[in-house]
């Protein structure tokens, strides 16, 4: 290979890897709209608070995997608190009301995140050192093929769990027609409790990937701004949408730093995202595969 | 109907979003193992009182603002909606409403879960609905959402049955299809009721059809039952001839 190619590739795998964790974060907000048509913007601070918690348990001297399982426990008792206390009493309420509630969730899980783990920035070891590795002449990150890994691996649980199970079929059915759910008999407040614990769970595990990756600081809720041009460009009721646009996505923006950077100043890592997310919703407004009904023609 | 009805609605008032009044006074009821239609033009009513019976108003916005529903001594008003589909009440909504991205049997199989039957149960119940509904075997691993109107509501139907109900609550089963698919569905539903004693609640625009197979009918006008009778008393009434049957039906009525 090229040393040329050989660096395209690089920049393309680190790109593709990067985009691996914006998916991750992406899921998260998937699984709620999907089942409630709620937006959760919360997810960015569901996700800080996780690795916020797990951080300054292990600090507190709690051995790796206590701290795991006491902040999913955390989480799920989370994601049950917020459904029960603020979605549910706001059920059939607009989708803007909603999406307002949890824009304030956001901000009190941050407060409360702050108050009870106080504001220092925290370094976050899951053991995997950062170090490059050599796969036929492209080096890869051991971290991000870590981090990979655990997105294929939830990915992979949530589709078998979707496609396979009693409770999966019920949420498909909510997803599909919410009021025929309500009139088969399905239980909607168990199938929306069910997924915001899934929610919780999914923004731990980005939460300790992300926190490793930038440190546990309070910018880390700031992720969801990363996960919107993904759920724009994927469609924000598909699974597979969110890990196709996070890989998209990710794999444009380290090109386009890369390649189109030194003619147009850098830092377009930023924003490009938004600008191809822009473009997109101007020619495929529900996404790539944001697929919303079934129609005979 | 000397006995308590299954089903008994008095007074019933309603509105939607706390300003629009749908329902004015209604009362009805259903004995077990009748066929009872609720017919009516467009906008009388109808599809709120089926969903007030199955407490799906608050899901629409709506309330129940005076007067009760007691479905089997349960106060509907206070029973959510899925316990009243295990109490044996089911719906099938107006426009059928399947699930569109699942699969013919997947719809089918959430009508047990919605049930809360065991996967023994959801397979036997399953083999009973594709005989009642043989149509529907070789669409099994359809979409929902690409098969015809006919065999949707057919689905819709059948997911109900699923439920297992003692009373099944009908919405407009023969909106947009064709006649001899109508008369299908209502043959169908008058052998379920014959054979298996399943009391239904109906309502229908199509008149016609409806009385041929209720047993009693209420006419339903801007949100007042104004008129209850034997399906034959309201095939007879000069009125209802005019209104709801057009005098072009009328005669074929009386020839059958």
């Amino acid at each position: 290979m090229s040393p040329d190619l050989a660096f395209l590739v690089e920049v393309l795998v680190g790109g593709l890897l990067s985009g691996v964790m914006y998916a991750l974060v992406a899921i998260g907000f998937v699984l709620i709209y999907k089942t409630s048509g709620v937006l959760n913007f919360a997810q960015g601070a569901m996700l800080l608070f996780a690795a916020l918690t797990f951080v300054s348990l292990t600090e507190r001297g709690v051995p790796f995997a206590g701290a795991f399982v006491a902040t999913l426990g955390v989480m799920v008792l989370l994601g049950l608190t917020i459904e029960r206390a603020v979605l549910r009493p706001l059920v059939n309420q607009p989708p803007i009301t909603l999406f307002m509630a949890t824009l304030g969730v956001a901000y009190v899980i941050e407060g409360a995140a702050q108050l009870a783990w106080g504001t220092q920035v925290h370094g976050l070891d899951l053991g995997i050192d950062d170090t490059p590795i050599d796969i036929a002449g492209v080096f890869v990150s051991r971290f991000d093929l870590f981090a990979a890994a655990v997105a294929g691996l939830m990915v992979a649980v949530l589709s078998l769990f979707f496609r396979y199970t009693r409770t999966g079929l019920a949420f498909r059915a909510v997803a599909d027609d919410p009021l025929a759910a309500l009139n088969t008999g399905l239980r909607l407040p168990r199938i929306w409790a069910a997924v915001w614990i899934a929610s919780g769970i999914v923004a731990l595990v980005a939460g300790l990937l992300w926190g490793a990756r930038l440190g546990v600081q309070f910018s880390l809720s700031l992720v969801v701004l990363k996960a919107l041009p993904v759920l724009v460009l994927g469609g924000f009721d598909s699974i597979l949408g969110a890990i196709v646009a996070g890989l998209i996505v990710g794999a444009v923006e380290k090109l386009s730093e890369v390649y189109l950077g030194p003619f147009i100043g850098g830092g377009i890592e930023g924003w490009i995202a938004y600008v191809a997310a822009l473009g997109f919703l101007l020619v495929r407004p529900s996404g790539l595969f944001g697929v919303r009904s079934v129609e005979r023609v | 109907m000397t006995a308590t009805p299954l089903l008994r609605v008095e007074g019933l008032e309603a509105r939607y979003g706390g300003a629009v009044r749908a329902l004015v006074g209604v009362d009805l009821t259903v004995g077990a193992g009748e066929i009872v239609a609720l017919v009516g033009s467009n906008g009388a009513g109808k599809t709120t009182v089926l969903k007030a019976v199955s407490n799906l108003l608050p899901a629409e916005r709506g309330q129940v603002t005076a007067g009760r529903i007691v479905y089997d001594g349960l106060d509907v008003a206070r029973t959510p909606t899925d316990a009243l589909v295990r109490a044996g009440l089911v719906g099938v909504l107006e426009g059928r409403h399947c699930f569109r991205a699942l699969s013919v049997e997947e719809n089918l199989v959430t009508g047990g879960l919605g049930r809360g039957s065991g996967r023994a149960a959801i397979r036997a119940d399953l083999d009973r609905i594709f005989s009642v509904f043989p149509r529907l075997v070789e669409k099994r691993r359809a979409l929902a959402g690409l098969i015809s109107g006919g065999e949707q509501q057919m689905v819709a139907i059948g997911r109900a049955l699923m439920g297992r109900p003692r009373l099944l609550v009908l919405d407009e089963p023969s909106m947009g299809l064709a006649p001899k698919i109508v008369a299908e569905i209502f043959s169908t539903l008058a052998r379920l009721n014959r054979d298996e004693r399943l009391t239904l609640l109906l309502a229908e625009q199509n008149v016609t059809v409806a009385l041929r197979h209720a047993d009693r009918a209420v006419v339903l006008e801007n949100g007042r039952s104004v008129l209850e009778g034997t399906a034959a008393e309201l095939r007879a009434r000069d009125d209802v001839r005019a209104f709801y049957l057009g005098l072009g039906a009328a005669p074929a009525l009386t020839a059958a």
